[in-house]
C-alpha cells in the first residue's frame, strides 16, 4: 500500500518530542500508541515547566512579591490561552482542574447537587468513559435523580432517534455524552446534539477529552453549557486540566471544595465566594503545570490543528486500511471518515493483554482492556480489546510495524 | 527472540487444565481482575471429612497469564490437605510461571491463587498477606 503524504514536516515534529528516540528495549525503538490513555510532551513544554521551576516559581494570587506577580502572571496567562484555544466568551468561563475527571464531578456536587430533584433524568450514553458514568451515579444516589443511557447502533453511532425519543419522553434535566469515544473513536454529533437537549430545556456538558487534543473546538459555536478535559492527553503534564462553563451556569453554582482563593470575605460566621472561575480553585493550584498547558496550546496552535486533524485522518485511514488485510483481526468502531485516530480492535483466540505484551516485545506500546468502558465492552461482547490511539508525531512507517508485529502475535500463539 | 511466552505457559493456556464448572460444589467464588475486567470463578469439592481437595474446575475469560496460572496452581492443589494449600506463597506462583511478570501482569499471575486463597480462607487472609508483604 502507498503511503499518504504528511500534512507537516514529520521528522521536524518528531525531533521535538525527547522520548521517542528513547530506545524501548535494547536495538529496539518505540512505536507510541498508547496517545488515547497520554500523549508524550514536547520540548517547549518540558522547558516552560523547568524554566517555571528554575526562575519563577512561588505561589499565585498572594504575594506582592516579584516572584508571586510572575507566577501570578504565568497561570492567569494560561487561562487565557486555553479561553482563545477553545473559543470561550471569557476567561472568567475557564476553571482550571486536574482533568476530565474533576471537571465532570465538580459539575456533578455542585450543579447536579443544587439542581437535580427526584426522579430527575441524567442522559448519558452506552460509549462513555467510566468518568462520564460514576460520578453520575453518585448524583443520583445523593439526590434520587436517575441515569439513563442512549443506545448505540451496531457500527458505534449514537443511535439518533432513540436518543431524540428519549429527550421527548423523559424528564431529561441534564444530556452529558463524549465527543470522541476513547474505545470505537466515534466522533458525535456534539451541536446538534445539544441543540436537541437545549430544546427540552436540558444542560450540556460534552467530555472532550478525547477531542481537544485532536481537532479544534468553539464551545460557542457547539453551545456546549459545560465542556471538560484533560492537559496530558494535548503534550500538556498531567495535573493540568479544564472545566469551560457558560458564565451565567457558573455564576449560579455553589462552590465545591472550600478553602484559600475561592472566597470573597471569611468570618467566624460565615463566607463569601470569589468570583468565577476562583470560586471553583480552592487551594494552591497546579501552578506549573496550568503554565505548561499554556506551552502545549502554543505548540499546538504553531502546529495547526486543522493540520493535526488532517494528519491524524491519514494516519486513521492508513491504519484501518492496514489491519483490513489481517483476517484474523477485527476493529471496533465505524469507518475513518467518521472516527478519531482511534484503533480498538480483537484478535481471534489470543487475550488482548498477550496481544499488548508481544506487541511491547517489538517496542510497540498500546493499550490493552477495558479502557475505562466496561460497560460498552460489555455490549461489545468481550471484557477487554487492544488499542492504537495515534498522535500528531506517528508515522505510516509505524502503523506498518503494528500489522508486522500481529503477525509475530499470531505466530507465537500459533492462531 | 523472546520467550515471555514458553511452550508451557502457552500449553497451559490452550489446553487449561480442569476446565469448567463443578455442580454440586463446597465452594464457589469468582475473582475479578479491576484492571481488565476478567473473571476467575473457581469451584471447590473437599474430602468428606473436609480436609482435602478431591476436585476443583476454572470457568472464566483471561489472558494466557491468567489462564497458565490457574492451570498449574489446579495441578498443584489437587489431592493436597488445606493446610498444604495455605502455606503456598505469591513465590510459588511465581516458580510455576516461571518468566518475571511486570507490576501490571502481576495481576494477571496472581488471580487465581487471590481465587483460591479468597474462596478457602476468606478475603481477610489475602489482605493480611497483602500487608505482610508491605511490612
Ligand atoms: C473520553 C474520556 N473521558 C474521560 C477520560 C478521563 O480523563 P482523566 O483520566 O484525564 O481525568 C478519558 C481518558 O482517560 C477519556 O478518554
Amino acid at each position: 500500500m502507498t503511503m499518504p503524504d504528511y500534512a507537516y514536516d514529520i521528522d521536524a515534529v518528531r525531533a521535538q518530542f525527547p522520548i521517542l528516540h528513547v530506545e524501548h528495549h535494547p536495538g529496539v525503538p518505540l512505536t507510541y500508541l498508547d496517545n488515547g490513555a497520554s500523549s508524550q510532551k514536547p520540548l517547549a513544554v518540558i522547558e516552560a515547566m523547568d524554566s517555571y521551576y528554575r526562575t519563577t516559581n512561588a505561589n499565585v494570587h498572594r504575594g506582592i512579591h516579584k516572584l508571586s506577580e510572575q507566577a501570578s502572571e504565568a497561570y492567569e496567562g494560561a487561562r487565557v490561552k486555553v479561553r482563545r484555544f477553545i473559543h470561550a466568551a471569557s476567561k472568567r468561563e475557564i476553571v482550571f482542574t486536574r482533568g476530565t475527571t474533576e471537571g465532570i464531578n465538580l459539575v456533578a456536587q455542585t450543579w447536579g447537587r443544587a439542581n437535580l430533584k427526584p426522579g430527575d433524568v441524567i442522559l448519558s450514553t452506552q460509549m462513555e468513559h467510566h468518568a462520564n458514568i460514576v460520578p453520575w451515579q453518585m448524583l443520583a444516589a445523593q439526590t434520587g435523580a436517575v441515569v439513563k443511557f442512549a443506545p448505540i447502533t451496531p457500527d458505534g453511532q449514537i443511535d439518533a432517534d432513540a436518543y431524540a425519543r428519549m429527550l421527548r419522553e423523559l424528564p431529561v434535566k441534564l444530556v452529558t455524552f463524549t465527543m470522541v469515544s476513547n474505545v470505537l473513536g466515534t466522533i458525535t454529533p456534539a451541536a446538534d446534539m445539544a441543540r436537541l437537549a437545549h430544546d427540552v430545556g436540558a444542560v450540556v456538558l460534552m467530555d472532550a477529552a478525547q477531542a481537544v487534543p485532536h481537532m479544534a473546538i468553539d464551545v460557542q459555536a457547539l453551545d456546549a453549557d459545560f465542556l471538560v478535559f484533560s492537559g496530558h492527553k494535548m503534550c500538556a503534564p498531567t495535573g493540568s486540566g479544564v472545566l469551560y462553563g457558560k458564565a451565567a451556569l457558573l455564576d449560579a453554582m455553589p462552590p465545591w471544595m472550600g478553602g484559600g482563593d475561592m472566597i470573597s470575605k471569611v468570618t467566624f460566621e460565615g463566607s463569601t465566594w470569589n468570583d468565577i472561575p476562583f470560586k471553583f480553585e480552592a487551594g494552591t493550584p497546579l501552578i506549573s503545570e496550568q503554565i505548561g498547558l499554556g506551552a502545549a496550546i502554543d505548540y499546538l496552535n504553531a502546529l495547526g490543528m486543522d493540520k493535526v486533524q488532517a494528519h491524524e485522518h491519514a494516519m486513521t485511514r492508513y491504519a484501518l486500511d492496514r489491519l483490513a488485510e489481517l483476517p484474523f483481526v477485527h476493529v471496533y468502531g465505524p469507518d475513518a471518515d467518521k472516527k478519531g485516530a482511534v484503533a480498538a480492535f480483537s484478535m481471534d483466540g489470543v487475550h488482548a493483554h498477550d496481544v499488548a505484551q508481544v506487541l511491547d516485545s517489538q517496542g510497540i506500546a498500546v493499550r490493552a482492556g477495558h479502557h475505562c468502558a466496561q460497560p460498552l465492552h460489555s455490549l461489545l461482547g468481550t471484557a477487554a480489546t487492544a488499542r492504537a490511539s495515534f498522535y500528531l508525531y506517528n508515522t505510516f512507517e509505524e502503523v506498518d510495524r503494528l500489522v508486522d508485529a500481529l503477525y509475530v502475535v499470531k505466530r507465537t500463539f500459533s492462531v | 527472540m523472546y520467550d515471555f511466552y514458553r511452550e508451557n505457559i502457552l500449553d497451559h493456556d490452550r489446553n487449561m487444565r480442569y476446565r469448567g464448572v463443578l455442580d454440586p460444589a463446597d465452594i464457589d467464588y469468582e475473582a475479578v481482575n479491576p484492571l481488565c475486567g476478567d473473571k476467575l470463578r473457581l469451584t471447590l469439592r473437599l474430602s468428606e471429612d473436609k480436609t482435602h481437595i478431591e476436585a476443583l474446575a476454572w470457568e472464566g475469560e483471561g489472558c494466557a497469564i491468567s489462564k497458565a496460572s490457574a492451570s498449574m496452581l489446579g495441578e498443584m492443589i489437587l489431592g493436597k490437605s488445606l493446610d498444604e494449600v495455605r502455606a503456598i506463597s505469591k513465590q510459588d506462583v511465581f516458580d510455576l510461571i516461571g518468566i518475571p511478570l511486570s507490576m501490571n501482569r502481576v495481576k494477571c499471575g496472581l488471580l487465581s491463587l487471590k481465587a483460591l486463597t479468597v474462596a478457602l480462607y476468606g478475603l481477610g487472609e489475602w489482605e493480611r498477606r497483602e500487608q505482610a508483604e508491605e511490612d
